[in-house]
């Protein structure tokens, strides 16, 4: 099965990179950007029996780091679906 | 003064550290490989060194955190033997949640790389015991990731517990209060981003980092 782990930065967590990419969308000329923030796609390809608890504590344990940032888990391909 | 220096691959001040402990302590430090399960017996310092361990990869720290040494680490902690981790030494430490909070990137995207005044916040600690608090002190900083940052809650703890070993006395990285290094509960884990191993002696320009290791030889009974 295919798993997608967005992570991204907790609101309120001053994110310097996405400023920075804002500020170069603003030289390239286009208008009306309110913000930017970057984040991290992480792209997993597991075994059909893993099971979501153990996808989460991958994620607590290293994929994101709790105190600054979020993560969120897309499941892209079921166990025993038709590709 | 019995100490080790943890390397990880893409640690790169790991011989820095172990030239200082060297110089000040007069025994060269024990150099354990982050695939080690156990450390020498009657560490009295383990100092996880600053580079770019892992290269850096996911998170700065986040892979070396998960290292085999790491439990040795945790462990050896847990019984008050004191810890430094200094740069990705002090983001392995957060990492692994022996200290609170994250170092992110810097406020102004920069790579910083220059002599920076600090100012020691606590001089009660054994790493901090040879300077007076209120001190400004020329430490050398070299970081891409030194935004120190937690909730202000944890801030609040930190600065009413006296943790807080360390502060700029000038904005260097956009750190939450000016944060430089900290310590845990203990007192016996600090993590600081700027480099006191690279201002032992008089080549380097720089002396001020020499009392944070005499600090640690005095806490172990020997006379600095």
């Amino acid at each position: 099965m295919k798993v997608r782990v967005f992570v991204t930065l907790k609101h309120g967590v001053l994110d310097p990179q996405g400023k920075a990419i804002h500020h170069a969308l603003e030289g390239l000329g286009f208008a009306g950007v309110n913000d930017v923030r970057a984040g991290k796609l992480i792209e997993l390809d597991l075994a059909d029996d893993v099971h979501d608890s153990e996808i989460e504590e991958m994620c607590r344990q290293l994929l994101a780091n709790t105190v600054i940032e979020n993560y969120r888990i897309e499941q892209v391909e079921r166990a025993g679906a038709a590709a | 003064m019995k100490s080790a220096v943890i390397v990880f691959p893409g640690s790169n001040c790991d011989r820095d550290m172990a030239e200082a402990l060297r110089l000040v302590t007069g025994r060269a430090p024990a150099m354990v490989w982050h695939r080690e399960d156990s450390l020498p017996d009657g560490l009295d310092l383990i100092a996880i060194p600053g580079g770019f361990s892992y290269g850096d990869y996911l998170r700065s720290g986040a892979m070396a955190a998960q290292s085999e040494v790491m439990g040795a680490v945790k462990d050896a902690a847990a019984r008050g033997v004191a810890v430094l981790g200094v740069c990705n030494g002090f983001q392995v430490l957060t990492e692994a949640r022996l200290l609170p909070g994250a170092l992110m990137r810097n406020a102004g995207i920069r790579f910083v790389c220059r002599d920076v005044t600090v100012k020691v916040e606590n001089s009660q600690s054994a790493f901090t015991a040879r300077y007076d608090a209120g001190e400004e002190i020329v430490i050398p900083v070299a970081h891409h990731d030194g935004n120190f940052q937690a909730d202000a809650a944890t801030l609040d703890r930190l600065e009413g517990e006296g943790r807080v070993a360390f502060r700029y006395a000038e904005e260097v990285n956009g750190s939450a209060r000016g944060i430089a290094g900290i310590l845990n509960e203990g007192g016996n884990v600090l993590g600081m981003m700027p480099h006191p191993e690279r201002a032992v002696e008089a080549a380097h320009g720089l002396t001020d980092g020499r009392r944070l290791f005499e600090g640690l030889l005095e806490m172990v009974g020997q006379p600095a």
